[in-house]
């Protein structure tokens, strides 16, 4: 198939005939094949099948004439955690709604074994056995506030977000990181001796 | 020998009936993974927001009325002067990272030239205060949603870029009351052993 031979035959060569003209046209057609495989390969790499994969976001509503905020989670169940630099995560049981009494800031990072999820799946089977316990009401969910840094990544926010679905977490919230949290960053880090 | 052939152009007409074009993207993004694997529904009109690691921002929409649209709406708004063959190539033109500022000069110039300055450009410029003189996403967003109420927002943002470069677009989209929209991510598959994964395969136990 790579040529096709449209001769009518060869020509005897007659008496007389210096020389034989032999008419055979053999058209070679491996370009043809060739340019198949060169325009698939265009449309392959130019073109796409697949749809992006996306996540769905819902942030709260927010009205912004809405000046009191109502602050309505439970010490108990709540985990706050706070997106720093070089992929580092701080971590602090409650909202450290009071000032007298500094959360004890923990650092971890999204590694599968000892970061952070872990970490949530011990604080969620917590809220459970109080659950469990009674001493939280079956309506009361194990709440994550997350609070990104200035010096944080989008990358980092995503993943946050990305545990919470693999946690099975319902209740959580992207919020603006606060100055005492900035502040709590500063100091473990350089109790830590940290850059 | 004749087989391969076939086969070969069998395939050639598959991708050119079954493919579409990939939209030229301005800048190449590599998104963070994420276990999320809902797609974009199939007809919906995207405004998509690219965020490259530096943190520039890019507007783009599928829908070429749509894009006559917001580029009408824009250059009222904003006085721009724009002429008619610089609105068309707006329209033809897939994304957008040029501010106000710069956009009629970007218009105007050659194919070779627009390539060059886009990838020099600063991108959108944004702010966290819809209200901000400089905030120029806001205007695009706005014009956006003023055109097709139902337009559904989608971030695509480098893994690398700096949170408050996204927090920028989140807050401009919070000060319009827009607090649904979708963050394009890659997929990757679920840890074993966390809630999530015991949630996929709650069916398999019962078999």
């Amino acid at each position: 198939m790579a040529e096709m031979d449209t001769s009518g035959g060869g020509h005897k060569k007659g008496p007389g005939v210096k020389k034989g003209k032999k008419l055979s046209t053999r058209i070679d057609l491996t370009p043809m094949v060739d340019l198949g495989f060169l325009l698939i390969t265009f449309f392959m790499y130019t073109t796409t099948l697949a749809k992006p994969k996306t996540m769905e976001i819902n942030m709260p509503y927010k009205d912004p004439n809405d000046k009191v905020e109502p602050n309505k989670i439970k010490e108990s169940v709540a985990l706050t955690v706070l997106l720093s630099k070089n992929h580092r995560v701080y971590y602090y049981e409650g909202m450290a709604s009071d000032p007298t009494k500094p959360p004890d800031l923990k650092a971890t990072t999204f590694a599968a074994k000892n970061g952070i999820r872990d970490e949530i799946i011990a604080k969620k089977k917590m809220v459970d056995d109080m659950k469990r316990a009674g001493t939280l009401t079956a309506k009361d969910e194990m709440t994550v506030l997350i609070k990104p840094d200035t010096t944080s990544s989008y990358g980092d926010m995503v993943n946050m977000l990305d545990e919470m679905n693999i946690n099975d977490i319902k209740v959580y919230a992207i919020i603006d990181i606060t100055d005492v949290d900035q502040n709590f960053i500063k100091e473990t880090e350089v109790a830590n001796g940290v850059k | 020998m004749t087989a391969m052939c076939d086969v070969a152009f069998l395939l050639l007409t598959f991708f050119m009936l079954a493919t579409k074009f990939k939209p030229p993207e301005p800048v190449v993004v590599s998104t963070p993974k994420s276990i999320s694997d809902i797609t974009v529904p199939h007809g919906d009109i995207v405004l998509l927001l690219t965020v490259d690691a530096k943190g520039r921002i890019y507007v783009a929409m599928d829908d070429r009325p749509t894009r006559q649209s917001v580029i009408e709406m824009v250059n009222s708004d904003k006085d721009l002067k724009l002429t008619k063959e610089e609105m068309n190539t707006f329209v033809a033109d897939a994304s957008e990272g040029i501010p106000f500022s710069a956009l009629k000069a970007y218009l105007d110039a050659t194919p070779d030239q627009q390539k060059v300055d886009e990838v020099n450009a600063a991108g959108v410029p944004a702010d966290t205060a819809v209200l901000a003189p400089n905030n120029e996403l806001a205007e695009w967003i706005k014009a956006a949603r003023t055109t097709n109420g139902k337009i559904r927002i989608c971030i695509k943002a480098d893994g690398a870029a700096s949170y408050p470069s996204v927090q920028k677009i989140i807050k401009t989209l919070e000060g319009y009351k827009i607090f649904k929209f979708n963050l394009i991510t890659d997929l990757k598959g679920i840890p074993v052993g966390t809630a999530a994964y015991d949630d996929a395969h709650k069916g398999d136990a019962k078999k």
